[in-house]
């Protein structure tokens, strides 16, 4: 695959990193000469100086043929500015945004940037539901957001505890994928009786997070406070 | 008409002074108080109806400016990916009928424009008139500048 990375602060340095050991090809593009060539020093050839929001650089290191560019500048309106110049002007077939304020994430997915990496949210909703006891830990994301894999703890008093699994009303399309008990990990059935200190890994969709908390550990849980 | 302006530089602040003086009511958008203070200096006080400070492109920052009542958007900080945000935010999310966007690279300027964003590449207008003037020619309209032909269809425009 061909990637083209653009900013050359820490985050594309080791996305850069880890593509070329992947055996990818990357062009990390850096506008401040000085970072550039430091990271010609690290990285080799592939760096190329120029600002990536530059139509221009952009033909030159061919974005025309490029698979995904993925902006990681520190400015959010340059990231967005870079992935709708990728897609429309060069018809590039994806394009990854970070995303530096949480705050501007929906504005990125209703100007055509739909793959968008807010760190600030990501650790703040693992901290922010860490705290907060009794509430499920969101995992991970897959397609672009729309499944989440979450964890959950059970306690004595969820009610989800000392019943089975078919007993238990799941929201929407969810699925309880595996329950981790006593550092073994079983696959639920239907008869599978969910004990306390159980936790279970759950598949679901965003929307249904809440839901899928509230049946398996009850009320009290707070909103998702990351939906966009 | 009621009209927000984001970036309070040179262009900006003489446009809402203009905007004002006229008895429009004119929100001014900066990040920096100091712009603020700068204008008051060359302008008066009373160059805009009221100044806000804050990012343009942040959602919070154009309510409180008002470009919820909005007729007209305008651009215009020494930014130009900002710019171009700001407008596709007041475009589409704010849907400000009237939305314009300084934009000095002419290759993203005209990207834009075809994307719908109307956008004004003050490169290409001014380095059009000094060479005009270099050349002895008179000045010619400023579409002629922009490279857009005179009879270019565009898009609708409804009264404020």
């Amino acid at each position: 695959m061909y990637v083209i990375v653009v900013g050359g602060g820490k985050v594309g340095y080791h996305l850069t990193h880890t593509l070329v050991a992947e055996g990818h090809e990357v062009a990390l593009l850096e506008s401040n000469p000085a970072r550039a060539s430091q990271l010609t020093g690290e990285l080799g050839d592939m760096v190329v100086i120029g600002d990536g929001c530059e139509v221009r650089v952009m033909q030159d290191v061919g974005a025309g043929r490029a698979d995904c560019v993925v902006a990681v500048t520190g400015h959010d309106e340059d990231n967005l500015v870079i992935c709708q110049l990728a897609k429309r002007h060069f018809q590039v077939p994806r394009q990854i945004a970070r995303v530096n304020n949480p705050k501007n994430e929906p504005i990125f997915h209703l100007l055509g940037v739909e793959e968008t990496v807010a760190s600030t949210r990501i650790i703040y909703s693992l901290i922010d539901q860490e705290v907060e006891s009794g509430t499920s830990l969101l995992l991970t994301a897959l397609r672009r957001g729309k499944i989440v894999i979450v964890s959950a703890d059970l306690t004595p008093s969820s009610p989800a505890a000392n019943r089975m699994v078919k007993d238990i009303h799941l929201p929407g399309e969810c699925v309880l994928a595996a329950i981790i008990r006593d550092d073994h990990i079983l696959l639920p059935s239907g008869t599978t009786e969910l004990e306390p200190g159980d936790t279970i890994v759950g598949v679901a969709r965003p929307e249904d997070q809440h839901a899928l908390q509230e049946a398996l550990m009850g009320h009290g849980a707070p909103p998702e406070r990351n939906s966009s | 008409m009621r009209v927000v302006i984001l970036g309070c530089g040179r262009v900006g602040s003489t446009l809402a002074a203009i905007l004002t003086r006229e008895g429009h009511e004119v929100s001014v958008i900066d990040r920096d108080q100091g712009a603020f203070d700068k204008a008051v200096q060359r302008l008066g006080a009373d160059f805009a109806s009221e100044t806000v400070r804050g990012v343009g492109i942040d959602e919070d920052v154009l309510r409180q400016a008002g470009i919820e009542q909005a007729d007209a958007f305008v651009s215009i900080t020494s930014g130009d990916n900002t710019n171009i945000v700001a407008a596709q935010i007041a475009r589409h999310r704010f849907h400000v009928p009237k939305v314009f966007a300084r934009v000095y690279d002419p290759i993203r300027a005209e990207a834009y424009r075809e994307a719908g964003i109307e956008t004004i590449c003050t490169t290409t207008v001014g380095a059009g008139i000094f060479h005009d003037l270099v050349l002895g020619r008179p000045l010619a309209d400023v579409d002629q500048y922009l490279g857009r032909t005179p009879n270019r269809k565009r898009p609708p425009q409804p009264e404020g």
